[in-house]
């Protein structure tokens, strides 16, 4: 049976469960750290989603003019590197395992994370900095990437982050 | 689903991206931008569309969205005005290609 109508079947699947809203924190200075926010960020306004990126902590440096562009691999504490301590400890280790991983992740187009927090940003999605931790590392929003919109307190992240889904990384 | 568009029944799977790319012809855009909110559908639409229908044929694979940013000519932030809920997405839908399935 054919029929005009190109999308019956979403109306039926419910838009009411859809996502509108996602706040996503980023907590940790790692390269492996960093990403999972961003592509998740990335993600929700691929998915016409409303997205805004909180940066706390260590997750700052993935904000920070002077420290986006050398996030490392953590190669020590991982056990994800599956890789004994005294080895991932070795001079070189971190910024080995930090170029194959960038090497792999430029294959599959994954862009870089200070290209990433542009394109995160030019999709539409606000970054923010963690008030208290900026205070703690005696920083300022001149510290920070031109991308990110302010320096907010927790507070102000949940006032943002109000009627979505908050996404701790 | 099998819709008629510009006049040919075509197949579509149930989230309304197209089975078979060769279906799909020039004249089907502008109706099917329209069942997707995009109204005027514009040069600046089609710019994006044939880009991403043409990446698809050519390497089997939609482009990222960073890859559309940087060399569709249309900026990132031009993409998400012209098409607010999802550019990939609804491009796709727009260009008769199949659901893309990459997480950038």
């Amino acid at each position: 049976m054919t029929t005009t109508s190109l999308d019956p079947t979403l109306a039926a699947r419910g838009e009411a469960d859809a996502l509108s809203k996602v706040a996503i924190v980023i907590s940790k200075g790692s390269l492996e750290g960093i990403y999972p926010g961003l592509i998740m960020a990335n993600g929700a306004r691929m998915e016409g989603i409303q997205a805004n990126v909180f940066f706390t902590f260590f997750g700052l440096d993935a904000i920070r003019k002077d420290r986006s562009h050398r996030i490392k691999v953590a190669t020590v504490g991982n056990p994800g590197m599956h890789i004994p301590t005294l080895l991932g400890a070795l001079p070189g280790m971190s910024a080995l395992a930090t170029r194959m991983m960038k090497r792999e992740m430029e294959k599959l187009d994954i862009p870089p994370i200070p290209e990433f927090i542009e394109l995160v940003a030019q999709s539409g999605a606000g970054l923010y900095g963690c008030k208290a931790s900026v205070d703690m590392f005696h920083l300022t929003k001149d510290d920070f990437v031109p991308e990110v919109r302010e320096v907010i307190t927790v507070g102000e992240f949940y006032a943002l982050a109000a009627g979505g889904e908050i996404i701790f990384t | 689903m099998t819709p008629i568009l510009d006049g040919v029944s075509v197949h579509l799977d149930a989230e309304g991206f197209f089975e078979d790319p060769a279906q799909w012809t020039d004249g089907m855009q502008e109706e099917i931008a329209r069942e997707n909110g995009i109204e005027p559908f514009t040069d600046r639409h089609k710019q994006v569309v044939e880009f991403v229908r043409r990446t698809y044929l050519r390497t089997g694979a939609a482009p990222s969205i960073r890859t559309v940013g940087k060399d569709s000519g249309v900026s990132i932030e031009e993409l998400y005005e012209l098409f607010p809920t999802g550019p990939l997405k609804v491009a796709a839908k727009i260009g008769g290609i199949p659901k893309p399935r990459g997480c950038i």
